[in-house]
């Protein structure tokens, strides 16, 4: 199997660097080979970019692609949407010649050519298929006991047929690495619904999207859980930032703190919540943090 | 610009060749009862999927763009409509039409000028510094070599040229 290039993506770096440091805290510390991708830019966003124009989505993903083709290595990505641009470009360029052909014309006016001979990841899916949970449980030095509300989000699972991670009505793969660190994955209503961010919607229609994050939370709320736990700093984003502007549109505080995979692993590793930037999240939580540190 | 109405033939004929799946459409409903966003918002995307083939009014329709692409309806489909891609296909027609939010002409601006659609802010190059990390990431913020391929690239592509229509039309709100 190839190494790993980490590919950050817009969101990460720019709005929640903590994802960023937990994730090379975590990969350091489980000896995984992830060199940074250097020179990548913005996937580009599926909800937005791939919905304006096939042409210029297909030729920026093709570019952060090849940068890693380049490298010989396999691109990780801890972003639903990096994932779902990058991994969905990839296959296509791989399969169909006209597009491959058309990308690759615009490619070489900047000095470079798509191959096809690298695989695009998914830390979740990574970490579960190439790792496993038993091997994530022997790194831990802090087993977590604390109740989890897990959210997949939609472009990890979907389209099914692409993904090939098994049910995605009901799957199972995120919540065996989080019960791997000590804690429950509790079940909840709409536990694989839309969190309302994609497809552009959160850009554009914010009072639309955060009623599908209003009911998102107020599923989870009810589950009675100590954090969130995402694979995808849009979600993320979505559910930690949207919960203070849901308290400014309508009185009502959720008042739940929201972590990144990486964050939760962190922590189980022995990290501080500080290292992790667990505290540059909008919603704070001193609760929580007391909670797992004393444990 | 050519009119997104549905005496525009040629216009039409493109439509009803990108969205000829739709037809198998049955109308069961399946995908509507399925969808989150339709649950909290006016999208009805088995409507979407009705018109998709038959009138260009559908490109106008501000339904499109409240779809959050969660793939649900695609999912369970029982033709096995790519419900998903329809909806990519008509949000580009649109594009191609004219037809922009407003703040998606924003975040194109963002990705021409920074080659990221949510660029860095002072408050989280200062984050980034306390966390340890280098004050810009190591992506195209860092490089200027890099973001010129990335601007080549959307240039190559005429994607700014999409942009140039910004404010002439909007989504409508109801179209039948
Ligand atoms: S689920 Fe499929 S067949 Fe049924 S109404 Fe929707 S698009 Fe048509
Ligand atoms: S992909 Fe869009 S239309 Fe389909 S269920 Fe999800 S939000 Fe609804």
């Amino acid at each position: 199997m190839k190494g790993l290039s980490l590919f950050l993506g817009c969101v990460v770096p720019n709005r929640y660097p903590g994802i960023e440091m937990a994730t090379k805290l975590c990969l350091a510390k489980m000896d995984i080979d992830c060199v940074e991708l250097k020179g990548a830019s913005c996937c580009p966003a599926p909800g937005v970019f791939r919905s304006f124009d096939t042409s210029s989505w297909l030729a920026l993903a093709a570019r952060n692609i090849v940068l890693s083709e380049e490298m010989d290595r396999d691109i990780l990505t801890i972003c639903n949407g990096c994932f779902s641009t990058l991994a969905d470009a990839n296959r296509i360029l791989k399969n169909d010649p006209v597009l491959r052909e058309q990308t690759n014309g615009h490619l070489a006016k900047i000095g470079r050519e798509f191959r096809g001979n690298i695989e695009v990841r998914h830390i979740i899916e990574y970490l579960h298929k190439e790792v496993g949970p038993d091997k994530v449980r022997s790194f831990i030095e802090r087993p977590l006991n604390i109740r989890v509300a897990v959210h997949y989000g939609c472009h990890l699972l979907k389209p099914s047929r692409e993904r090939e991670l098994g049910s995605f009505e009901r799957p199972e793969f995120f919540d065996e690495l989080i019960e791997c660190l000590g804690a429950t994955s509790v079940d909840y209503p709409d536990k694989t619904e839309c969190c309302g961010a994609g497809g552009g919607v959160r850009s554009a229609q914010r009072e639309d999207s955060l009623r599908l994050a209003q009911h998102k939370l107020s599923r989870i709320k009810d589950a009675n859980i100590d954090c969130i736990v995402n694979a995808c700093p849009f979600c993320h984003m979505q559910l930690d930032a949207g919960q203070e502007e849901i308290r400014q549109r309508t009185g009502i505080i959720y008042n739940i703190p929201v972590l990144h995979y990486t964050q939760l692993l962190g922590l189980a590793l022995g990290f501080s919540p500080d290292m992790l930037g667990i505290n540059l999240n909008v919603i704070k939580d001193n609760k929580f943090i007391g909670k797992v540190e004393n444990e | 610009m050519p009119e997104t109405s549905s005496s525009d033939p040629e216009l039409l004929n493109r439509l009803k060749a990108a969205c000829k799946d739709t037809l198998k459409c049955m109308q069961c409903g399946v995908c509507s009862g399925s969808c989150p966003s339709g649950r909290h918002t006016a999208l009805n995307i088995r409507r979407l999927v009705r018109k998709a083939a038959r009138t260009t009014d559908v490109l106008k329709d501000e339904q499109l763009w409240m779809c959050t692409t969660c793939y649900n309806c695609q999912e369970r489909c029982p033709r096995d409509i790519d419900i998903v891609d329809v909806v990519l296909t008509l949000r580009s027609m649109a594009v191609h039409e004219g037809i922009m939010l407003a703040e998606h002409t924003k975040v194109s601006e963002l990705l021409l000028e920074y080659g990221h659609a949510v660029p860095i802010d002072e408050e989280r190059r200062k984050q980034r510094v306390e966390l340890g990390l280098e004050e810009m990431p190591l992506t195209v913020h860092k490089y200027p070599d890099d973001l010129k391929e990335v601007r080549s690239l959307l240039i190559s592509c005429g994607f700014d040229s999409l942009l140039d229509n910004k404010g002439k039309r909007n989504a409508e709100k109801e179209t039948i």
